[in-house]
């Protein structure tokens, strides 16, 4: 007798979060690896999207409300729902926020390209723009940069290097999206926040899984299955996830890796950084 | 064996600082000696830190370095076991648990298995141990494990054979595995079995004392805990918070579980070398081609 559960069942169990236990590690890992650098203060660009809702409430228990800054930094063309449902968020948590229109940046950037460039380059220049905004921030408020990419996300490099997924420390980039939305849940992040469609909302009406082709449910499954529990491809085509799917799904994991990675630095020492000069990030904390 | 009251001491040390760590042993074994401790016990490279990489040869030191003084010193009130990184005189880097009573090593252990894969690099960094042995304590014979050593049944099976009543595992255990529905994290429900295997099948006290904190990301799940010979937790420390928790362990326990299931006496040492000296023969053949 076997008792034999399909590929799409382990991936739903392996996918279902405690979350409380999940948001007490993080809380601490908050706490704890700011606190090395003698730092109790976070600085998050808040969206209005679930991310960095759900970054925003860690950093907020894990600190205390005050000590929290939400940096809301629309560009013309952004949601107003999205600007509306942030300061929902703000409100609700008692946290401190500060609006930094990006606009005057990025047009006065744009226009002095001659070509019109594409919206990839469009969106790349915003979420650069929003990484200088915050940082200076972070400088300003004496807190350092709590990131907002989940691990769906970062797999597939569907984020901007040096943008958005520029921080000091990731809370939720272990985290796949389901798991963001079951913690988001716990956290009592607003309603319209949890429910509405994911976007990077780079431009008018953009939608993640339109963009990608796919949506989050079967990415998580699929990405799950093959990063955490190392099955092969075939094992997941097999049992009915989509081909052309779970390929897709694995070049945009490989193509992207050098997005997860530091620069390469060529080697001629016998010491070179990162490769043989290996120490802890946490070194003398 | 004797009785004796057990202090576990769940601390949180700092990655790569010696002086911090020993102020910290200092103070937990302060704290359990007003309490009337008998023996304290720390956590895997307590004195050091755990992901060390490069800092392994600026925080190793020789068992008779003059920085252990204290910790020494401190083992005149009560015994202390403790982690750190042994250097040997010819300059190998060995993961040590330490047992300190009266001012003098009673023993050393360098851990067996480096762990070399997933998110653990040890053996780049390490050199491993090539001994499991109990030994005589003044309350009675003991054996020291460290983390990994203990995902091989094999150590606690040679430490209860060579007659060892209590088994200390000492632990920098990972945190990971958050799945819904059983309250707990993975990594700390697997050594839970474990602790409890152990010391029901080889009927001794397993005593876990796992750290607390984070490392580069990496978080530390505490929840050091003492079983008894039936399997029973005698007291189990926080998950994740530093904590210094106290148990009383006596033979009682001992005598009456080894009459009801008389599984040390029956297990078959002979056969255990036996077979595995002739399974290392053949392998040792294999390996010649």
């Amino acid at each position: 007798m076997t008792v034999e559960v399909s590929l799409r069942e382990r991936a739903r169990r392996g996918l279902d979060l405690d979350a409380g236990l999940t948001c007490r590690v993080l809380e601490a890992f908050i706490r704890e690896e700011l606190e090395k650098f003698g730092i109790q203060r976070a600085v998050i660009a808040l969206s209005g999207g679930i991310d960095s809702a759900v970054s925003c409430a860690l950093a907020a228990r894990a600190f205390g409300p005050e000590r929290v800054l939400a940096v809301l930094m629309p560009y013309r063309t952004s949601n107003p729902a999205s600007r509306a449902d942030a300061e929902t968020l703000v409100d609700q948590l008692g946290i401190p926020s500060r609006v930094i229109e990006i606009s005057a940046a990025v047009d006065g950037l744009l226009g002095e390209l001659d070509e019109d460039p594409s919206p990839l380059r469009r969106g790349n220049i915003m979420a650069r723009a929003r990484m200088i905004a915050l940082y200076d921030q972070s400088e300003a408020f004496g807190g350092l940069v709590v990131g907002t990419s989940n691990k769906t996300e970062l797999l597939l490099g569907y984020g901007t290097q040096f943008g958005d997924m520029a921080s000091a420390v990731n809370p939720i980039g272990d985290l796949y999206k389901a798991q963001v939305r079951a913690l988001a849940e716990a956290l009592e992040i607003p309603r319209a926040i949890r429910e509405k469609a994911p976007s990077a909302d780079l431009w008018v009406g953009q939608s993640d899984e339109d963009e990608l082709g796919f949506d989050y449910e079967t990415a998580d499954q699929a990405l799950y299955l093959l990063i955490d529990e190392m099955y092969a491809a075939e094992d997941l085509i097999a049992d009915g996830f989509e081909a052309g799917l779970v390929h897709d799904l694995q070049r945009r994991v490989v193509r992207s890796q050098f997005k997860r990675r530091l620069p390469l630095i060529a080697k001629l020492s016998n010491r070179t950084i990162d490769r043989d000069f290996r120490y802890p990030r946490d070194w003398g904390r | 064996m004797h009785d004796f009251r057990l202090a576990l001491a769940q601390i949180r040390p700092a990655l790569g600082d010696l002086d911090r760590n020993l102020a910290l042993h200092l103070d937990y074994i302060e704290r359990a000696a007003a309490d009337g401790a008998d023996v304290v016990v720390f956590p895997e490279q307590s004195l050091t830190g755990y992901f060390l990489s490069d800092l392994v040869p600026d925080v190793a030191l020789p068992r008779d370095d003059a920085r252990l003084d204290p910790l020494r010193e401190a083992s005149r009130k009560l015994d202390v076991i403790f982690g750190f990184v042994e250097e040997t005189t010819d300059h190998r880097f060995l993961p040590a648990a330490g047992y300190l009573h009266d001012g003098e090593f009673v023993h050393v252990h360098h851990k067996v298995y480096l762990v070399t894969y997933g998110l653990f690099d040890e053996a780049r960094d390490l050199a491993g141990g090539g001994a499991v042995r109990a030994f005589d304590s003044r309350f009675g014979r003991k054996s020291m494990l460290i983390c990994e050593d203990l995902w091989h049944p094999t150590t606690a099976s040679i430490a209860a054979a060579d007659g060892a009543d209590v088994i200390y595992g000492l632990s920098s255990s990972p945190g990971r595995g958050v799945a819904g529905g059983s309250n707990e994290l993975g990594s700390a429900e697997t050594w839970r079995a474990m602790n409890r295997l152990y010391a029901t099948l080889h009927v001794c006290y397993v005593v876990h004392c796992n750290r607390v904190g984070f490392e580069d990301g990496v978080n530390f799940w505490g929840g050091s805990e003492v079983v008894g010979p039936d399997g029973e937790v005698l007291v189990r420390a926080p998950d994740f918070d530093e904590a210094l928790v106290f148990a009383t362990l006596t033979d009682a326990p001992l005598r009456r579980q080894r009459t009801r299931l008389p599984l040390r006496r029956d297990e078959n040492v002979t056969l255990n070398g036996l077979e595995f000296a002739r399974i290392a023969a053949q392998r040792h053949r294999l390996d010649d081609g």
